[in-house]
């Protein structure tokens, strides 16, 4: 749903590869802003921006650690370029996050960009990006329409909303069997495309569906949940963040409405569990785009990524930690292969084909994930384990 | 059509049960409208300390299972009274930090505005920041996300047909009327109440007979404060949930309610409370909960444009509350 | 500078500063010790602070025309160098300041002179004033992406469209006083802001990506030796990645819309204005036709605001109904006032300072909308009239009637604010201890 990322590189852009608007930059690269980040010839800046200190925090902070710790891997090697992340913090909003990314182009000559983490403020960067050719991935944009703007130089790591979408739509209709769904989006420029795309997906598969919509700022859902009430639904999907899907799986269940309460990526995390209070969240499913995995079901490789993650900042890999990983693996496998440009390491990207934590790091031409695939979880007290795939996953 | 007709049981409890908290945070609005002509942005923001304080006195005493019935009563009048406490005492120090320096000073009342809305920022950020973190031991990036204190056993009071009452939706509707004839039987009745009303009708000469502003002023803002203390006990009762931006939109709509009944007016507060409730519950129902915000603006420029001061007129002293 | 100097000391009398240290005392009597020592030296400061720019002002108003000019020339060519290197390590080390410069800081400044009109010079309050940048930019979105238009034809559109939208707001409601009227006006912004949110159209919450640039003008570059940083860049292509092109732009519909404002403030319309603000029911008896003024106040300030909106949707290449939340009608607003509402130069520092701050503290991370709260208080405690008010305002203000400031003309009766200020200011200058 979000997502951010500069990568940048201080003194080596100056022999030019990327001298966009030579214009431009040689007024804002002149001054002092570069000797605080040049630092030494071997080494390149990458930046991650994202809402690091606002209220979406906690969906960034995890995939801005996960890339610390890809890189402070990557560092300890001892190798010949090192790497530095510089993070920006956007908040989440695009008229903050424009003139960062100029920033981190033209004074802190960052060769990447992670992120970043949210689809409307990706939008508007992407252009700036673009323009200033510094290759982006995101951990966490998910919007679809990012994907078919034609920037060459975006990717993300995540897939998109439409294939969350379509795996948690299919979800409802082979794994839980779902003949009646309820669809509440939350108005935002996540939730709605999202939920509009499961509406979509099981009307095909021949379920019927009713829709109403919540203000997440507002704490009253009950015009919501009287229709739901009234739709006597098997499945209630809810496109929208956990802090309001907390609260309306609450007033849910006051209200006796009794079908299964599904959500997307934004809804995954503890505090769904904390606001519906007690055990009332038990049993949802939650499906995302990412992997958390700290018990190695789908692959071992997550397994010693959690632990490895779990030793450096203590606490468990939560919401993208591992495509915050895998988005630095890919920067830094180009890094590794010599390239030590934006342009050579956005070349690098177009045909890059490592294994990561969360999936195949590979992207199509148009800068999604090659492998996109749907895990469900469930909420069970205040964890999430892993169900399985969307496709694959059964419940009941 | 078929949705309204299907839910107009179910939309008028709930919206009779929200309106009753617009209408006591309206009751704020107003009283400090009507005697300072003053609208305090940062009313939202009492609002909000109220629920923080509900939230951490349920903490304080570790409540962890549910109570209904009588029990319920007793711990939400308990929870009202500290609320109350704790909100008044804060408009009270807002009003000598934000505004009284300026009416000192004889700003404009778009001056005291400018700082009121600063003041709302500040305390916003003050919770998120500061305050939440510390007070329920979480770390710094958190504080902006929802606290809960759970503690209430809802159960169904009244069923007729759709006609559904919970628990915690009566004792919400019941304590708004009863705040609100309280607090009318004191503007009216008291001493102080008298003050209230003169100086909302006429500063001047109500200090030419002696009545002293400051205290008067104080006196608003202690009760205003109070009764957003009182509805955030009340909010709590019912969604058990609040972050530090909670006031804003709550504020928002009480503001609206407050002048759809008629700002300076106490018994508009309630009326203008209500009919929004309703207007809104029935609305979403109508036309999807999408179009909530701009049916209650809507509603709202219709009366103004057939009724210029709200549904009941404005004035303190006019409707006699 | 040295005859500056005996100007300002002969324009302003060895009494004005007198005065300073007898309002600071009083003002700071009420408080306690400790504190009271504080606000005496901070309220010296702002109390100086006035009588200089009171004495500048005198200077200034009897100045020949050309002198008059020199200066703005000079303010000209001072703004065009204001993206140059030095200036930026020091207002924006952490983001870039030519895009600082085009948006926030020349959009709230645009933004604002156009609430001024409204605010300050009509007296009309306006918590809405968002709803035409909006209406503003998705004009620019819609036209550019969906028809093809390029900008400066939109940005005709734009100004018409807001403008109407202007009238059709304040044509019922234009006859509600005071508060009334700013709950509509914020009700209005909320519903333009959900309505774009829910129409498909639009793209719903979605908003409108890949709004085109303008066409560039010319390929002319500042040669490569210009100094100051600015070698090189070329001031009438329009791109992503380089904001400067933008930043002049602004700068020029800001000099233009200065233009248009300071003429229409000294017309028929300006005085009508005046009067309105001042006393609406006076002005109706005298035979001004308020309603028809204030709808023109609306909607001239509604058209500025959509030509911001239309510039601000042609950089930000996208835009969502986000993008508009009410904050930032509250914010314009805040920037008009502590500037000094009624007053050009003044809203224009409010607006920078507004815009500035935030971004400027950046190092303080989380805490810097805290930060910015708490200047917003005590800018209104210190210099509730603003940091640069309006002569007009001040006179208004000292008189007693113009205690409610723009709003005057928006309350029918008196007000306890402006009444305990007159006690206030009385009781030490006759010695009514009584009237407390």
């Amino acid at each position: 749903m979000e997502r951010l990322g500069t990568l940048r590189r201080n003194k080596l852009r100056v022999t030019g590869a990327v001298v966009v608007s030579t214009a431009l930059v040689l007024g804002a690269a002149a001054c002092g802003g570069d000797d605080k980040s040049g630092g030494s010839g071997d080494e390149l800046t990458i930046g991650f921006m994202g809402d690091l200190t606002g209220e979406n925090s906690g969906i960034v902070i995890p995939p801005s650690q996960g890339a610390q710790l890809a890189v402070d891997q990557y560092n300890a090697t001892n190798p010949k370029v090192k790497i530095k992340i510089k993070k920006y913090d956007s908040q989440g909003k695009g008229e903050q996050a424009v003139p960062l990314a100029k920033q981190a182009i033209t004074k802190d000559k960052v060769v990447a960009m992670i992120g970043p983490a949210f689809s409307g403020e990706s939008a508007q960067v992407g252009p700036v990006l673009e323009e200033g050719k510094i290759p982006s991935v995101s951990p966490s944009a998910t919007n679809a329409a990012l994907g078919t703007k034609g920037w060459k130089f975006w990717h993300r790591i995540v897939g998109n909303d439409n294939a969350q979408g379509e795996g948690i739509g299919t979800f409802i209709l082979n794994g839980l069997s779902a003949k009646k769904v309820f669809v509440i989006n939350d108005q935002s420029e996540y939730g709605k495309p999202l939920a509009e795309t499961v509406k979509a997906t099981v009307t095909k598969g021949g379920a019927t569906v009713t829709e109403d919509a919540i203000d997440p700022n507002g704490s009253d859902f009950s015009s919501a949940v009287n229709k739901a009430k009234a739709a006597k639904a098997d499945a209630i999907f809810f496109g929208g963040y956990y802090a309001a899907g907390g609260k309306l799986i609450k007033q849910l269940r006051e209200a006796g409405v009794k079908g299964r309460f599904l959500s997307g990526d934004g809804s995954l995390d503890k505090g769904l569990a904390k606001g519906a209070g007690g055990t009332t969240a038990d049993g949802s499913a939650i499906g995302c785009p990412c992997l958390i995995d700290p018990t190695g079901t789908a692959s071992p490789k997550s397994k010693t990524f959690a632990e490895q993650y779990k030793a450096k900042y203590n606490t468990d890999t939560a919401i993208y930690s591992a495509e915050g990983y895998d988005a630095a693996t890919a920067f830094i496998e180009a890094i590794k292969a010599g390239n030590d440009t934006a342009e050579k390491i956005n070349e690098y990207l177009s045909k890059i084909d490592v294994p990561g934590v969360s999936k195949q790091i590979k992207f199509t031409p148009q800068g999604e994930p090659a492998a996109a695939d749907v895990y469900i979880y469930q909420v069970k007290g205040d964890t999430l384990p892993l169900l399985g795939k969307a496709a694959e996953a059964k419940i009941g | 059509m078929h949705n309204f007709i299907d839910q107009f049981w179910p939309s008028t409890v709930d919206g009779l049960a929200l309106g009753s908290i617009y209408a006591l945070v309206a009751l704020g609005y107003t009283m400090v409208y009507g005697v300072l002509r003053l609208i305090n942005f940062a009313h939202s923001e009492i609002f909000m300390i109220g629920t923080m304080v509900v939230i951490g006195v349920l903490n304080l005493f570790d409540v962890t299972s549910l109570y209904g019935g009588f029990t319920l009563i007793a711990i939400v009048i308990g929870l009202a009274v500290v609320a109350g406490v704790a909100s008044g005492g804060s408009a009270v120090l807002l009003e000598l930090v934000a505004y009284r320096p300026l009416r000192r000073r004889g700003a404009s009342r778009l001056a005291a505005l400018i700082s009121a809305i600063g003041a709302s920022l500040f305390l916003q950020q003050l919770f998120a920041r500061v305050v939440i973190p510390q007070a329920f031991d979480l770390p710094k990036e958190k504080g902006a996300l929802p606290v809960q204190g759970h503690f209430v056993q809802r159960n169904h009071v009244i069923s007729i047909g759709d006609f559904v009452v919970s628990n915690d939706k009566l004792i919400i509707f019941v304590g708004a009327i009863l705040m609100m004839v309280v607090l009318d039987q004191f503007v009216n009745r008291t001493r102080l109440g008298r003050g209230i009303r003169a100086t909302a009708q006429d500063p001047q000469t109500a200090v030419l007979m002696g009545v002293n502003i400051d205290r008067i002023v104080t006196a608003t803002f202690a009760i205003g404060g109070a009764m957003a203390g009182v509805a955030a006990a009340l909010y709590m009762l019912r969604f058990e949930e609040a972050k530090y931006d909670v006031g804003f939109l709550l504020g928002i709509k009480a503001f609206t309610a407050a002048v759809l009944g008629g700002i300076g007016n106490l018994r508009g507060a309630l009326v203008g409370g209500l009919v929004l409730g309703l207007v809104e519950m029935w609305g979403s129902a109508l036309f999807g909960t999408e179009w909530q915000h701009v049916i209650a603006f809507s509603i709202l420029i219709l009366v103004l444009m057939f009724r210029p001061t709200g549904i009941l007129g404005e004035s303190l002293q006019q409707a006699r509350a | 500078m040295s005859t500056d100097q005996t100007q300002v000391k002969s324009a302003a009398g060895g009494g004005a500063w007198a005065g300073v240290v007898e309002r600071a005392r009083r003002r700071s009597a009420n408080v306690v010790p400790g504190l009271r020592e504080l606000l005496f030296a901070l309220l010296l400061v702002t109390e100086s602070a006035g009588v200089v720019t009171d004495a500048f002002h005198d200077w200034w108003v009897r100045q020949p025309g050309w002198s008059r000019w020199t200066v703005y020339v000079l303010l000209i060519i001072g703004a065009i160098l204001l993206p140059a290197e030095g200036v930026a390590s020091i207002m924006s080390p952490d983001t870039d300041w030519t895009t600082l410069l085009f948006f926030p800081v020349g959009g709230y400044i645009l933004l604002a002179i156009g609430l001024n009109v409204v605010v300050g010079q009509a007296g009309l309050l306006d918590l809405g004033y968002v709803a035409f940048f909006a209406i503003g930019g998705y004009t620019m979105a819609v036209f550019g992406t969906k028809y093809g238009w390029s900008f400066w034809e939109i940005l005709l559109v734009g100004i018409v469209l807001s403008a109407l939208s202007g009238i059709v707001l304040g044509a019922p409601t234009l006859r509600l006083r005071g508060d009334y009227l700013a709950i509509v006006t914020l009700g209005f912004g909320e519903i333009v802001r959900i309505t774009a949110n829910n129409t498909d159209y639009i793209g719903g919450p979605n908003g409108i990506s890949g709004i085109p640039h303008p066409p560039q003008l010319t390929a002319w570059a500042f040669p490569e030796s210009f100094p100051f940083g600015l070698g090189g860049v070329q001031p009438f292509v329009y791109g992503s990645l380089d904001a400067h092109s933008y930043y002049y732009l602004m700068l020029l519909l800001i000099i233009v819309t200065i233009i248009f404002a300071k003429r229409l403030e000294r017309s028929r319309v300006g005085r009508a204005w005046a009067s309105i603000r001042e006393d609406e029911d006076a002005a109706e008896l005298m035979g001004v036709p308020t309603f028809k003024f204030k709808l023109a106040a609306f909607a001239i300030g509604a058209a500025i605001g959509g030509a911001t909106g239309v510039v601000y949707g042609t950089q930000a290449v996208s835009i969502i109904p986000t993008n508009f939340p009410f904050i930032l009608s509250a914010t314009i607003l805040a920037a008009v006032v502590m500037g000094g509402s009624g007053n050009i130069p003044g809203v224009m520092v409010g607006a920078f300072l507004v815009a500035w701050i935030p971004e400027r503290v950046r190092f303080l991370g989380e805490y810097r909308v805290l930060v910015f709260g708490a200047v917003l208080v005590l800018l209104m405690i210190f210099r509730p009239e603003g940091i640069l008010p309006s002569r007009q305002r001040k006179a208004e203000f000292a008189e007693g009637s113009g205690g409610m400031g723009s709003m005057g003309a928006e309350v029918a009766t008196a007000t306890v604010v402006e009444d305990t200020a007159e006690l206030d200011d009385a009781a030490p200058a006759g010695g009514t201890e009584a009237a407390r």
